[in-house]
């Protein structure tokens, strides 16, 4: 496949370089958020809108900004999404806001989000950072979900709210705190393994 | 006595990192040497309690009057970073000695998530100024520890044979797992 085809952006973020799995960043709402497959699925998608909005407005006004201020002004930019998410899921879905709670505000301060900006689109034009944007997303939706839903069923015996086994059977542990350090671990393991083998 | 119940609290029972998730760049970053571990610790305090005190500030005297709380996220990323940048400045010209051991960590402190999180916790919470100074230095404290008995024990991880897909992160979120897990029997000490 051509590697500058604007498919192989999409697919980069999406899983060679998958924010979670192979870069690793972005951590704190990856294991804060993943109580559950739809925390983690919806955590995910708000990234995902911060994500694309602030690459499509960096790159469009990336010879605007002087060089010296670009930190502080892709910060703003960054800033300005979320609060638009944030007082979206307050207005249409409070009850998912209050759960999410205060890792909202922090799309923020996600590594991925002004690290995108930095490295990829304030170097490349609109369509290909607005791609990029949605394959980073995407990827860290997909990571997010996935350790979610591990965590889930092993917790609560549940994937998407669906029984698969009765919840006295489920190990509590993997819904707390320490369940998300160990499933991720794992999680990753298994990524590099295969890797190795390849 | 409250403010003895808030230490506690925010140190062990929940502590930033290891159960509210903030922090864990760093957390994973530079914990790799207790002396850096140390240094990051204190300029974390130290950012964090002026932060808190700024921003705290900032909000009741100057976002809540004029009622334009929506702004909060963008004003406090700000603040935060302004202020790492002043600090960074200050302490240069102070207190050459304190910028050497700090130095290096603030940069990395502005896109720290612990500040902006107990910034906006204080608030949420609704505490007062004093609760606020006491709870952000407490967080603090409990984000010291934590980093520091991690570095302790990946220091000794470096003398174990790992399997090659377990090496780097995989261990080191484990080795967090089980140091959350112990970190889990103080629960229940504080309501």
């Amino acid at each position: 496949m051509d590697k500058n085809s604007n498919l192989s952006v999409f697919l980069n973020g999406l899983i060679k370089e998958n924010p979670t799995f192979v870069i690793i960043l972005g951590m704190c709402p990856t294991l804060a958020t993943t109580t559950s497959s739809i925390n983690g699925l919806s955590m995910g998608l708000a990234t995902t809108f911060v994500l694309l909005g602030s690459n499509v407005v960096v790159s469009a006004l990336k010879n605007l900004i002087p060089d010296k201020v670009r930190i502080p002004a892709f910060i703003i930019v960054i800033a300005t999404f979320v609060t638009v998410v944030e007082m979206a899921m307050q207005a249409y879905v409070p009850a998912l806001y209050k759960s999410l709670g205060i890792f909202i505000p922090l799309i923020v301060v996600n590594c991925i989000v002004l690290g995108r900006a930095e490295a990829f689109a304030a170097k490349n034009n609109v369509l290909r950072s607005a791609l990029d944007g949605l394959g980073m997303g995407f990827g860290f939706t997909l990571a997010l979900t996935l350790l979610g839903a591990v965590r889930e069923i092993l917790g609560t015996g549940k994937l998407f709210n669906y029984t698969l086994f009765p919840e006295n059977y489920g190990m509590l542990l993997f819904v707390l705190a320490p369940g998300a350090f160990i499933a991720l671990g794992f999680l990753i393991a298994i990524i590099n393994k295969l890797k190795i083998n390849k | 006595m409250t403010y003895i119940l808030i230490f506690i609290s925010a140190v062990f029972v929940n502590n930033i990192v290891l159960s509210q998730f903030l922090g864990i760049c760093p957390f994973l970053g530079v914990s790799k040497k207790i002396d850096t571990a140390i240094g990051m610790g204190g300029a974390v305090a130290f950012v964090m309690t002026l932060a808190t005190i700024v921003t705290y500030v900032i909000q009741r005297t100057v976002l809540e009057p004029f009622n334009v709380t929506f702004l909060q996220t963008i004003t406090f990323i700000l603040i935060i970073a302004a202020l790492v940048q002043l600090v960074e400045i200050i302490l240069k010209k102070i207190s050459p000695s304190l910028y050497q051991a700090l130095g290096v960590f603030l940069p990395l402190i502005s896109t720290n998530c612990t500040i902006l999180g107990v910034a906006i916790m204080v608030i949420q919470k609704d505490m007062n100024l004093l609760t606020s100074v006491v709870f952000a230095i407490s967080t603090a404290c409990g984000f010291a520890l934590a980093l520091i008995i991690f570095a302790g024990i990946r220091e000794q991880l470096t003398f174990v044979k790992i399997p090659k897909a377990m090496q780097g992160t995989p261990i080191a979120l484990i080795t967090a797992g089980m140091l959350a897990m112990a970190f889990m029997g103080f629960s229940g000490i504080v309501k």
